[in-house]
Formats: structure tokens, C-alpha cells, sequence
């Protein structure tokens, strides 16, 4: 039910991330999410790709540091307070969000939000309970 | 016991050793007052003649030459033949000011060689062996010393030079080189290279020849695990010919100096005095059968220990400690002495690569300090808490290694300026 997500190292360098994006676009990777996290001197960037393998081994044959972790892809209701709903039933359960981010992919109803959980047998159970749709590789075209 | 070049010479009785030393020092003292009119003033100025100098023991009256005297005498001044006796230079990479420029006749080119024969032969090397040479070739003395060495060995050679990791690992894999010589800073890069390709189960290296830098044991330790081979120190200089000054032997506890060539003394680097067995201090050698530069007491900077203990080998020359710094590139930042090597100790302990460059800086008056280090697959993880966590451990852990505070930088593999081969470890930055 995971999505592989891949997390590259970045040193404080101007225009290192652009070279990776530039990277992956040559080799007609799709990037389906992206989020920088930083210090005042590095960072990670993490990201969905639709070929993560593909995105992976370019990556690597570059020289790049990398890691792949398995993430969630949650439905949230494109609608204010939606993304609300979805905290409180994780609060409630006592399951902390490591970090969460927005795919690119939307649609008219909804929204999806990659996530990292403290605890990941409880946050699907709790999910499962309140039918909240956690998405496959599948329905978001991913490899 | 261990296998040697020249056995007679490297497992001759000490007092024997001595007597010969005694006598090719008293011909050099003479060869030198005679053809080298920049150190004869030395000796005049200090009211030293040949006829003061009987044997060894008399040493400590000749006066030091150094890198300055060298810089001084450049490019002939030192020279202690005619130039049409000389076959070939060699230079140092030296980071300021001129270059460093020694001369060599055929005959000082043939000892040469022998002494590298015997550092390859030391290391298990025989006939049989490919011995896969990739440190510099050209004004650098490594490569051609090891080239030198083995041919004289008579090990298929194979003359890479560095650079070029692609055709190192094709050749090695190909050819199936048996003893690398090269940088450990360049056979640590090599031997990662191995592992990312995985190509492990294809490269017969038993050996390493590794010298021309600092390295720590425990960057032996990683090299040796990673090549599955025995690494074995060498050292030299150029000023004194070149690497296979000194080597180690299969004990790995210190490398042997070739003494029927040079003579060793460790001296107070601030005094000037020489100082007793197992002291720790400058190292000073006197090349007693080198022709055309023949240096008389010149100080290496290197900080080591000499020990004349009996060595598990047979092999009788005295053994000089791993350098521990130098004691010019030594850095004082803020006020504190600080020796690249111990930064390499700390980074390895703490799942580092050894591959880092310290840079150093004065901003209003006050020395900044930083140290880039590398990060690799092992140190990285998705959570930026844990790299940050992994990091304020390694500022504290050089903080109780050096005494001062250093800023550490993460940057990403392979972004470390090398030259020649030699991996630029230090920038400093202060005009002073
Ligand atoms: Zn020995």
C-alpha cells in the first residue's frame, strides 16, 4: 500500500537541486512530488517520482547520496477543514506525522498528502476504520 | 623472517651497518665541501671541516639544511656534479614559493630503485607479481620510484598513473593486478569505486604499497578490509630521492630506513638538538651515497620516533614511527596546534570516509575553522534529525581530539579537490 519515495542529499550549493531535476527530466522521470528540507548548511530533497527505480539508479550513476523510504499517499477532501480531519483522527490514535507534503496530482474532489508516520500499523488501522482511501502505486501511475 | 631484495645489507649486524655508514659519511662530507660551494660557507660559517667529521658520531657538528636553503639554491646550487652527469629531475608539488628541484645520476637512480625493490619485495612482491602502479608519473617521485622498484623485482609493471578510475579497474580486473601502489587517499577512492561496482570477486590484489600522504591506522584498517589485502606503508621525500626512504615490513609496527643510504636523527624541531632513541621529534637525514644531491642534515618536518628494537622481519635497519604531523604543516588555530591526521582518526571512529579538507580562515582577527567531510551511504538517512544528531556528534568528538572547536560542513562525495592524486586536505586561508 506504500509508495517508494526517494530522499537525495544536498550540500549548501547553489543550483544542485536544479542539476538533479534537470537530471531526471533528460531521462523523462516525471517528479510527482518534492520537498526540501534543510539546515543552514544541507538538506534532503524528498520526492515522488513515477519511476523510482529508474530515477534511483540515474541518481546514483550521478554520484548523488540517496535513500528510498517507503511512504503513504492519503485522499484528503479538497475542501477547508479536510486536512484538519485527517490530524485529529491521528492525533486521537496518538500517531505523530513525521512529515507530510502534497503530491502534485489532484483532482476535482480531492487532494493527496505523502506522509511519514510515527507508527504505521495504527495510522492504517485507523484510516481503514474511517474508510479514508490510502492510494496504491497504481492508481497514481507509479512503477 | 620475512623475504628480502638485498638480504645481506637489510639484515647486516647494526655495528657492521654502522662502520659503513661511518665511512660513506666521511666521503660524502668530503664530496659535498668539495662540489658544493652553498653548504661549504654552512660549514665554514659553523668552523666545520671534512677533517672534523670521523663517523656518525660527528653528525650533530654539520650544520641543518632545510626547505628555505633549497628554495634559496634553486635550481643549481646544491648540485654536487656537472650537469651532464644527470639524467633526470624530479620535483615537489609544493604549495608556495618555488618548486623544489633534485637532480639525479644514473647511479643515484639505480640505489633508488633498489630501495623500492625492497619495499616491493618486503610487501611479499616477487616475479610473479603485477604490481599496478597508480601514483603520479612525471615531476613526481611516486610513480617513477615504484616503477623503479618493480621493475628491478622484475614484477610485470604496470605504469597507470592516476586518474582515469575507469581504466584502473579495467586493467586491475583485466591484467589482474596483484600489489597496487598509489596514494592511500587514492586507494581508499579506488576501493570504494570496487564496492559501488561491485566487481569485488574480480580483482586479485594481495598488496598495497601506499605512501606520499598521511594515513592513519584506522584508514589502514578500512583500506585493508575493503581490497581484502595487506597495505603497507612507504616513505620518502623528494629532497632525498623519492618513496623507499623507509618501508614497512610484514609487522607493520614502522617502516624500516634504508641505512646504508641515509642516516636518520630525530632532533628538537625548536633547539635544534638531537635528541635520544624513542624520542619524538623533527626526523633529519643525511644522504650518504646519493651523488648529485647530496643533502647533509635536512630536516623532513616530519614528527616520528626511531627505534632500533629487533625487528620479527630480520631486518636490522632502524624503524621510524608512522610521521605523526609535520612539524611545518602542523596548523595553529587558535593558538592550539592542530594535525590533519588526527582530523582522519576522528572521522573514521565516527563512520566517515577519510576524505575531508580542512579549510581556515581569519575573520576580525579571529581563525575560523572548518572541516568539509563527505557524507556516504552508511551516514545518510532520510530523517534529517538523525544526520543533524550524527553531526553534532563529530563536532564533539574532534572538539575532545583537537581541543578547539571546529565547524563541520557536509558536502557530497567525490566533491574534494584532488591533485596529482594527492587529495588537497588542507586550505588555509590567513595571511600570515
Ligand atoms: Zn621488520
Amino acid at each position: 500500500m506504500n509508495i517508494h519515495q526517494i530522499s537525495v542529499f544536498l550540500e549548501n550549493r547553489t543550483g544542485q537541486l536544479a542539476e538533479i531535476t534537470a537530471l531526471l527530466a533528460k531521462e523523462h522521470v516525471d517528479i510527482r512530488a518534492l520537498s526540501i528540507a534543510e539546515t543552514a548548511d544541507y538538506g534532503l530533497a524528498r520526492m515522488i517520482v513515477d519511476d523510482s527505480y529508474k530515477a534511483s539508479s540515474i541518481l546514483l550513476q550521478h554520484g548523488d547520496i540517496l535513500s528510498m523510504t517507503p511512504v503513504y499517499a492519503v485522499q484528503v477532501p479538497d475542501r477547508p477543514g479536510g486536512l484538519t480531519e485527517l490530524l485529529q483522527i491521528l492525533a486521537e490514535v496518538h500517531v505523530d506525522v513525521e512529515y507530510m507534503y502534497s503530491l502534485f496530482t489532484h483532482d476535482t474532489d480531492n487532494a493527496y498528502m505523502v506522509m511519514r508516520v510515527s507508527d504505521e500499523a495504527k495510522f492504517l488501522g485507523a484510516l481503514g476504520d474511517r474508510q479514508i482511501k490510502v492510494m496504491t502505486k497504481d492508481e497514481l501511475g507509479l512503477k | 623472517m620475512g623475504n628480502y631484495y638485498q638480504k645481506e645489507i637489510e639484515t647486516m649486524p647494526q655495528e657492521q651497518l654502522r662502520a659503513l655508514q661511518d665511512q660513506r659519511l666521511v666521503a660524502q662530507v668530503k664530496h659535498v665541501w668539495d662540489n658544493v660551494p652553498y653548504y661549504r660557507k654552512k660549514m665554514e660559517e659553523k668552523g666545520v671541516t671534512p677533517a672534523d667529521i670521523q663517523g656518525v658520531a660527528d653528525l650533530y657538528k654539520l650544520p641543518f639544511l632545510s626547505k628555505d636553503d633549497l628554495r634559496e639554491a634553486y635550481p643549481y646550487g646544491l648540485l654536487a656534479v656537472p650537469k651532464k652527469d644527470c639524467v633526470r629531475i624530479h620535483s615537489t608539488s609544493g604549495t608556495t614559493g618555488k618548486r623544489v628541484v633534485a637532480f639525479y645520476t644514473q647511479h643515484d637512480i639505480d640505489l633508488w630503485d633498489d630501495c623500492c625493490a625492497r619495499a616491493i619485495v618486503a610487501a611479499g612482491g616477487t616475479s610473479e607479481d603485477v604490481c599496478h602502479i597508480a601514483y603520479g608519473f612525471g615531476l613526481f617521485t611516486g610513480g617513477a620510484g615504484l616503477n623503479g622498484g618493480s621493475h628491478k623485482v622484475g614484477c610485470l609493471t604496470l605504469p597507470m598513473s592516476s586518474g582515469n578510475t575507469d581504466r584502473q579497474l579495467q586493467f586491475m580486473e583485466d591484467l589482474g593486478s596483484t600489489i597496487l601502489c598509489c596514494t592511500p587517499s587514492y586507494a581508499a577512492y579506488l576501493a570504494e569505486s570496487i564496492h559501488e561496482r561491485g566487481l569485488q570477486d574480480r580483482i586479485h590484489l594481495k598488496a598495497g604499497i601506499f605512501g606520499a600522504e598521511a594515513w592513519s591506522e584506522d584508514m589502514r584498517h578500512d583500506i585493508e578490509n575493503k581490497l581484502g589485502i595487506k597495505a603497507y606503508d612507504i616513505y620518502g621525500l623528494t629532497e632525498t630521492s623519492g618513496p623507499g626512504v623507509a618501508f614497512e615490513c610484514a609487522e607493520q609496527t614502522g617502516m624500516h630506513i634504508n641505512e646504508d643510504h641515509f642516516i636518520a636523527e630525530i632532533i628538537d624541531p625548536d633547539t635544534g638538538e638531537v635528541l635520544p632513541e624513542g624520542s619524538k621529534g623533527e626526523l633529519v637525514f643525511t644522504a650518504i651515497t646519493k651523488q648529485a644531491f647530496p643533502l647533509l642534515r635536512y630536516r623532513t618536518r616530519d614528527i616520528c620516533v626511531l627505534t632500533r628494537k629487533p625487528c620479527s622481519c630480520g631486518r636490522t635497519h632502524v624503524k621510524m614511527s608512522k610521521p605523526m604531523g609535520r612539524s611545518d604543516d602542523m596548523l595553529i588555530i587558535r593558538g592550539i596546534n592542530v594535525f590533519p591526521s588526527q582530523i582522519e582518526t576522528v572521522l573514521l571512529q565516527q563512520g566517515y570516509t577519510a576524505n575531508y579538507q580542512i579549510i581556515v580562515d581569519r575573520v576580525n582577527n579571529s581563525d575560523t575553522f572548518e572541516v568539509l567531510v563527505e557524507m556516504n551511504p552508511e551516514m545518510f538517512s532520510d530523517s534529517l534529525a538523525k544526520i543533524t544528531a550524527a553531526e553534532k556528534e563529530l563536532v564533539s568528538a574532534l572538539k575532545a581530539m583537537l581541543g578547539i572547536a571546529a565547524k563541520v560542513k557536509l558536502v557530497t562525495p567525490k566533491s574534494i579537490t584532488r591533485s596529482e592524486g594527492k587529495a588537497v586536505r588542507v586550505i588555509d586561508k590567513r595571511k600570515i
